[in-house]
């Protein structure tokens, strides 16, 4: 079983990936708290090794079981999930706002995987293994999470009068 | 020796840093001559440069108490169980306990009883309070009504719904401090209980409620344990405390002790 502190060393990690995976800093923790106590749940399937994979993955399958249950997206390996937009992020500074707005207009599937890449600094082949997913689709949909989030940016920057964010 | 084809995933690769440096070379002399290309990896380095920046700051930002209490284990797994099974299952295993022969009329249903004796009332208080500390010290979310940050209007509340003026113990010297109280159906009408949390999350409850009739002489301390669950409980001026934790006799017996002499006229 993990000990507590290495747990509790997790927290800030596992709150910045849930924070930019939510958009919502409430939800996240939301989803922090289920994934610790999932995680508590299922130690005896814990092997001493990377803790922080580990919560990881287990935040992948509370994140995709609250997504089923919400029915607020299909989660699918599935390239032409139609977009589905929600409410942006409540954060401070128009910097956060317009991120955080063009990844909650990812598919959840990209957003998983650009995040785990590009925030947790993870290696393909580990991101594959938290996702459970062969690393040639976590290229694939790398390549299409960066591709959309580039023209939702640069959308951003163009958008009509009355919605353009002022820089 | 000419260089492998330049593939999208070594273009990935340049952009998180992750090719080895003679690769990198040839990826740079190959992005020299594709422009079209290279600006699209500089957008991906840049996002890769907004994401940390956007997110990071949550990496200083204090751990939420409740995360932190869900990284504890061994606190709220067995109490969890024992709420999700709630008043069903505890309460059939009390009930079984409290309707055995000697406390009530065998095999009569516990309403059934009206010539019940005087110190009804302090024999369903235990159970009471033990199914309610199990039913909602697990709780994560919402384990009270009204916060300890509200404790005015909490216990102005409460002791409205009681019809007496309620004192809430102070345990900080024993290391608990009031997380809030809610209102509970109890036997005979509202009653109150109080939760109190210490450093290492555990948790205690107080249980108050109208003592009936017949009651109105100080009860000396009762004990009784059901399903891990200590319970102190007595009763003064027509109500009835129980105070509740997982915890060993022994150790809830200073605790009890502070709030019996708290609450003690």
């Amino acid at each position: 079983m993990p000990s507590t502190d290495a747990l509790l060393a997790e927290i800030p990690r596992l709150r910045r990936y849930a924070r930019a995976l939510t958009g919502d800093a409430t939800r996240a923790d939301d989803l922090v708290q289920d994934t610790l106590e999932r995680a508590l749940n299922k130690w005896r399937l814990w092997r001493p090794g990377n803790l922080r994979n580990w919560l990881l993955t287990t935040m992948h399958h509370v994140f995709i079981n609250q997504l089923a249950a919400e029915n607020r997206l299909q989660y699918r390996d599935a390239a032409e999930l139609p977009e589905t937009p929600v409410a942006p992020a409540q954060s401070d500074g128009l910097e956060l706002r317009d991120l955080g707005r063009a990844l909650q207009a990812l598919p959840a599937d990209q957003r998983e995987i650009l995040l785990l890449v590009g925030l947790e600094d993870l290696s393909y082949e580990e991101t594959a293994r938290i996702v459970g997913i062969p690393p040639g689709t976590v290229m694939s949909r790398l390549s299409r999470a960066r591709g959309r989030l580039r023209g939702l940016l640069a959308e951003g920057e163009t958008l009509p009068a009355h919605l353009k964010i002022v820089k | 020796m000419k260089p492998a084809p330049i593939s999208e995933d070594d273009l990935h690769a340049w952009a998180d840093g992750r090719l080895e440096a003679a690769r990198r070379a040839e990826v740079e002399a190959w992005l020299a001559e594709h422009p079209q290309e290279a600006a699209a990896l500089a957008a991906w380095r840049q996002q890769n440069a907004r994401l940390h920046a956007a997110f990071d700051p949550v990496l200083a930002e204090a751990v939420p108490a409740r995360l932190r209490a869900a990284a504890t284990p061994g606190r709220w797994r067995p109490l969890r169980a024992a709420a999700a099974l709630g008043w069903l299952a505890l309460g059939a295993v009390l009930g079984a306990t409290w309707n055995a022969p000697g406390w009530n009329a065998p095999g009569g249903a516990r309403h059934a009883d009206s010539h019940a004796q005087p110190a009804d009332a302090l024999i369903e208080l235990p159970r009471r309070a033990a199914v309610a500390h199990a039913v909602y010290t697990p709780e994560q979310r919402h384990p009270v009504e009204v916060g300890a940050d509200n404790e005015q209007h909490l216990v102005a509340w409460l002791s409205k719904r009681l019809g007496t003026p309620l004192r809430v113990p102070d345990l900080g010297p024993l290391g608990y401090h009031l997380m809030g109280g809610r209102l509970l159906a109890a036997e005979a009408g509202p009653g109150a209980q109080f939760m109190y949390d210490n450093a290492t999350g555990q948790r205690l409850t107080l249980y108050v409620s109208a003592a009936g009739s017949g009651n109105g002489a100080a009860a000396s301390f009762r004990f009784a344990e059901e399903e891990g669950i200590s319970v102190f409980y007595w009763a003064e001026n027509g109500f009835a405390y129980a105070l509740s934790a997982r915890q060993p006799r022994a150790a809830l017996l200073p605790v009890a002790d502070a709030v019996y002499r708290q609450l003690a006229p």
